[in-house]
C-alpha cells in the first residue's frame, strides 16, 4: 500500500523527529511512505485567527499536492480536522465550488495516524516497546473534531513496558488554541497551569499527544518550569522499539 | 459582513448590558489575578457539569432529543414570520395586549409606559435574561420605579450593586460569606446574628421576599419559551419565585426576544427534558409555570406580552452565524467553556458571557470585538449545547467578518504568501533556523513582542538542525 505523508508544517520545521517516526511506524507495517514535496501548511492557523482569504491559497496548494493519493497520512488531529472540516468551507467561501468538491474528496481519504492504524490497517499493535510511564493527553482536535475515541489508547496499550498512567480531567483543553495561546497569554497560561498540575500528579516522565502543536505548548510549560517532564508524540512512542529512550 | 445586513436592526450601542467597555484579553487578565473568583467558578462549574453529565447519561435518547431540539429550532427560525403573528393573534384573543418592541430602547419605553400606567413605582421581577440585555432595571430606575429581583441569586447581585456573570447562576462569582456580608449590609430589617449557613441565607431572603410578593402591584418576567398554537407563554425555574410573580401581582408584563417562540404545545416536550438536563443538571426542573392570557378571577387581570427584536433580525440574517438564536439559555456551553472557568463572567462584558455569548453579542451588536478570540476553539461548548449550536465554527466565522490590526494582517498575508509555495516555504524554514542563534541549551527563553507573550511563560524548543524534508531528501 502506498501512503502520502502530510507531515504538517510544524513537525517539518520544529519537529522533524515525529515525521521520521511517523515513516518509520508505517514502513514497519509494510507500507509504502512517499512525500510529497510540494506539500506546505493546511492553513488552520489562518482560518482559525481570521484569514480565510489568505487561507484559500494553501488549500488550493494542499488540494493540488495531494490529489493523486489514494490515503494521506499524518501525526496530528489538528490539521487533520482542518482538511476534513474546514478546507471545502474555505473553497466554498473563496467563491471555488469546483476547489471544494475537490478538497472534500481529498479530505475523505486524508487520516490522522491512530485512524490509519486502526481503521484503514486494522493494527493495534504496531510491534513498539518504550518502557517508560506516560500519560496521555487527547488533544481537543482528535477528540472532538475527528472522534478518534480511544483509538491511541488502544495503540499505547500494545507497546511493551509502557507504564500508561491515566490524566486527570485528560479532556480539558491545555490551553494552546493556535493564536489563542499569544492573543489571550494569561488565559492560556491558567489553562496549562491546570493541565501541567494535571500531568504531574501523575508522576509519569513523560506526556503524550496526538499533535505537536499542544505538546510544544505543554512542553513549553514544563520546561520552564524545569519539571523534567518531557513531551512525546504518539508517532514517536510507537516507532520506539524500546533500546533507547 | 455581508449586504444582508443592511436595514437590519441592530441592538443600539449603549443601551442595556450587550456591550462590554473593555477588550476580552484586559478584562480576564483581572478576572485570573482574582483567586477567590477562579477557585469559587471552579468550583461551581465543576459540580455543575458532574450533576449534568450524569443526568445527561440517564437518557438513551439523548442524541436523539438534540437533534429534535435543533430541528424545532431550525424550523422555528425559518417560520417566524407566520409564528409570531400567530403568537400575538393567539395572546389576543386570550385578553393579552402584544407589543412590537425593535430595540432596547423601545422595548424600555413600552415597559416604562405600561408601569406608570398602573400608578405604581415599585415592580418584581423574574430573573430574566432579556430583561437585562436591554438594561430594563435602569431604565426604570431613571423613570423612579424600583424593580427588585426576586430570584435569590439575582438578589444577591442586585443587592451586591453588582453584574451578573453567568446567564443561570448570576452570583456564581460568589461564596457564601461574601453573600452573607451583601446581606447584612443591604437587606432592610436582616437579623445581625445572620450566620453564612446556606439556610439561614435562604430563609432571609424569603422573609425579605415575601414581604414584597404580598405588596406589590405589577410583576415583569422573562419568557422561556411562547407557543404560537395557544398563546400560552412559559417560565420554568427553581426556586418557587417565579410562580409568586407570574400569580399574585394585578398586571403581568411579559418582556420576551422573538426567538423564544415554539410552534405547538407538544413541542415544550422537546425542550422541557432538554433544558433542566443541560442546565441545572436536574431531571426536570421544580417549576414549570405556564398561562395563556388571562383568566378571570385568577392571577394577574392584566397582561402584557413585549415581543422584542433588539439585533436579533440581524442575527437571522447571516446563514453562518443564525443559528445562535436557537440557543435556550441553558448555560450548559459557560460550565464545560475551560475559557469562562478561569476568566469568569464579567470578562466578557455582556449579560451573556462565555461560548454562546462570545458568538451571540457580536451578533446582536454589530460591532468589532474581541470576544470571537476568547476561545481555543476545543469544542467542548458544542459537544454539551441541548441544541447542537455548533459554537466553534461559527467563532470561526465571526473572527473571519472582524477588522484585524495592520501588522497582524501584514504578517499573515507574508506567511500565506510563503506557504503558497513548498519553494518559498523552504527558504523560510531556513530563515527560521536563526533561532538556534538565541537558543541556550535547546531552548528559546525570550522573543519579542508579540511572541513575548509566548515565552513570558512558556519555552520554545530550539529549531532543528535539519528540517523534515532536508532528512527525507537526503534519505
Amino acid at each position: 500500500m502506498r501512503v502520502a505523508l502530510f507531515v504538517t508544517c510544524l513537525a517539518d520545521a520544529m519537529f522533524p523527529d515525529v515525521g521520521r517516526a511517523t515513516v518509520a511506524v508505517l514502513e514497519r507495517l509494510g507500507v509504502e511512505v512517499v512525500f510529497p514535496p510540494g506539500q506546505t501548511c493546511c492553513g488552520q492557523m489562518h482560518v482559525n485567527t481570521g484569514y480565510q482569504r489568505q487561507a484559500a491559497k494553501l488549500v488550493r496548494n494542499h488540494v493540488d499536492v495531494f490529489e493523486p493519493y489514494d490515503y494521506v497520512v499524518a501525526p496530528s488531529g489538528s490539521c487533520v480536522g482542518s482538511v476534513r472540516h474546514q478546507h471545502a468551507m474555505v473553497a466554498r467561501n473563496a467563491g471555488d465550488a469546483g476547489l471544494a468538491d475537490r478538497a472534500q474528496s481529498v479530505a475523505t481519504r486524508t487520516y490522522e495516524l491512530s485512524e490509519f492504524l486502526i481503521d484503514v490497517l486494522g493494527v493495534e499493535d504496531v510491534g513498539a516497546a518504550y518502557p517508560h510511564r506516560v500519560t496521555y493527553h487527547p488533544t481537543c482536535h482528535s477528540l472532538r473534531m475527528l472522534r478518534v475515541g480511544d483509538k491511541p489508547l488502544r495503540l499505547l496499550r500494545h507497546v511493551r513496558g509502557l507504564d500508561l498512567v491515566e490524566l486527570p480531567d485528560a479532556d480539558q483543553c491545555c490551553g494552546f488554541g493556535g493564536t489563542f495561546a499569544v492573543k489571550n497569554a494569561d488565559t492560556s497560561t491558567a489553562m496549562l497551569a491546570d493541565k501541567m498540575r494535571s500531568v504531574l500528579s501523575t508522576r509519569a516522565e513523560a506526556v503524550c499527544a496526538g499533535d505537536s502543536s499542544c505538546l510544544m505548548h505543554i512542553g513549553g510549560g514544563l520546561s520552564r518550569l524545569r519539571t523534567g517532564v518531557r513531551p512525546i508524540h504518539l508517532a514517536e512512542i510507537l516507532a520506539s522499539t524500546g533500546s533507547a529512550g | 459582513m455581508s449586504q444582508t445586513f443592511l436595514g437590519m436592526p441592530h441592538a443600539p450601542a449603549g443601551v442595556g448590558h450587550l456591550h462590554g467597555d473593555r477588550p476580552f484579553p484586559d478584562a480576564a487578565r483581572d478576572a485570573l489575578a482574582n483567586t477567590q473568583l477562579r477557585r469559587n467558578l471552579g468550583h461551581a462549574t465543576a459540580t455543575i457539569r458532574a450533576k449534568r453529565a450524569s443526568v445527561v447519561g440517564e437518557l438513551d435518547d439523548w442524541e436523539e432529543l438534540r437533534l429534535a431540539g435543533e430541528a424545532l429550532k431550525a424550523y422555528t427560525m425559518a417560520h417566524l414570520d407566520r409564528l409570531l403573528p400567530q403568537l400575538e393573534a393567539a395572546v389576543t384573543a386570550r385578553g393579552g395586549v402584544v407589543h412590537w418592541a425593535r430595540d432596547a430602547t423601545e422595548a424600555n419605553q413600552i415597559v416604562v409606559d405600561l408601569v406608570r400606567a398602573t400608578g405604581t413605582d415599585e415592580v418584581v421581577k423574574v430573573k430574566s435574561m432579556a430583561t437585562a440585555e436591554i438594561g430594563l432595571n435602569e431604565a426604570l430606575a431613571a423613570a423612579g420605579i424600583a424593580a427588585v429581583e426576586t430570584d435569590l441569586a439575582e438578589l444577591i447581585v442586585q443587592l451586591g450593586h453588582d453584574e451578573p456573570s453567568h446567564i443561570l447562576v448570576p452570583a456564581i462569582h460568589r461564596n457564601r460569606a461574601e453573600i452573607r456580608e451583601i446581606f447584612l449590609r443591604e437587606m432592610p430589617g436582616v437579623d445581625p446574628e445572620l450566620t453564612d449557613e446556606p439556610r439561614r441565607l435562604a430563609m432571609a431572603a424569603r422573609a425579605h421576599l415575601r414581604a414584597k410578593f404580598l405588596t406589590t402591584k405589577v410583576a415583569i418576567s422573562g419568557a422561556n419559551f411562547g407557543i404560537a398554537e395557544t398563546g400560552t407563554i412559559t417560565v420554568v425555574e427553581s426556586e418557587g419565585n417565579g410562580r409568586m410573580c407570574l400569580t399574585l401581582p394585578d398586571t403581568l408584563i411579559t418582556v420576551m426576544g422573538i426567538e423564544k417562540v415554539v410552534p405547538t404545545w407538544t413541542d415544550l416536550e422537546v425542550f422541557l427534558q432538554l433544558l433542566p438536563r443541560s442546565s441545572t443538571g436536574e431531571r426536570m426542573n421544580p417549576y414549570t409555570s405556564t398561562w395563556t392570557g388571562v383568566t378571570p378571577g385568577d392571577g394577574p387581570q392584566t397582561f402584557h406580552l413585549v415581543l422584542v427584536d433588539n439585533g436579533r433580525t440581524a442575527v437571522l440574517a447571516d446563514p453562518a452565524g443564525r443559528s445562535a438564536l436557537h440557543c435556550i439559555r441553558c448555560s450548559a456551553c459557560l460550565n464545560v467553556c475551560p475559557v469562562y472557568e478561569r476568566a469568569g463572567g464579567h470578562a466578557y462584558g455582556s449579560v451573556y458571557p462565555g461560548p454562546i455569548g462570545a458568538v451571540l453579542t457580536p451578533q446582536l451588536t454589530g460591532a468589532a470585538t474581541s470576544l470571537p478570540y476568547a476561545s481555543s476553539l476545543c469544542g467542548a461548548c458544542f459537544d454539551a449545547c441541548p441544541v447542537r449550536i455548533d459554537i466553534p465554527s461559527m467563532l470561526v466565522h465571526l473572527r473571519s467578518t472582524q477588522p484585524h490590526p495592520a501588522t497582524e494582517r501584514a504578517a499573515f498575508e507574508a506567511v500565506a504568501w510563503t506557504m503558497a509555495s513548498a519553494g518559498r516555504f523552504r527558504l523560510g524554514e531556513r530563515l527560521l533556523r536563526l533561532g538556534r542563534l538565541i537558543a541556550r541549551r535547546g531552548r528559546i527563553r525570550r522573543l519579542p513582542p508579540p511572541l513575548s507573550a509566548w515565552t513570558d511563560t512558556r519555552d520554545l524548543p530550539a529549531p532543528p538542525q535539519q528540517t523534515f524534508r532536508d532528512w527525507w531528501s537526503a534519505r
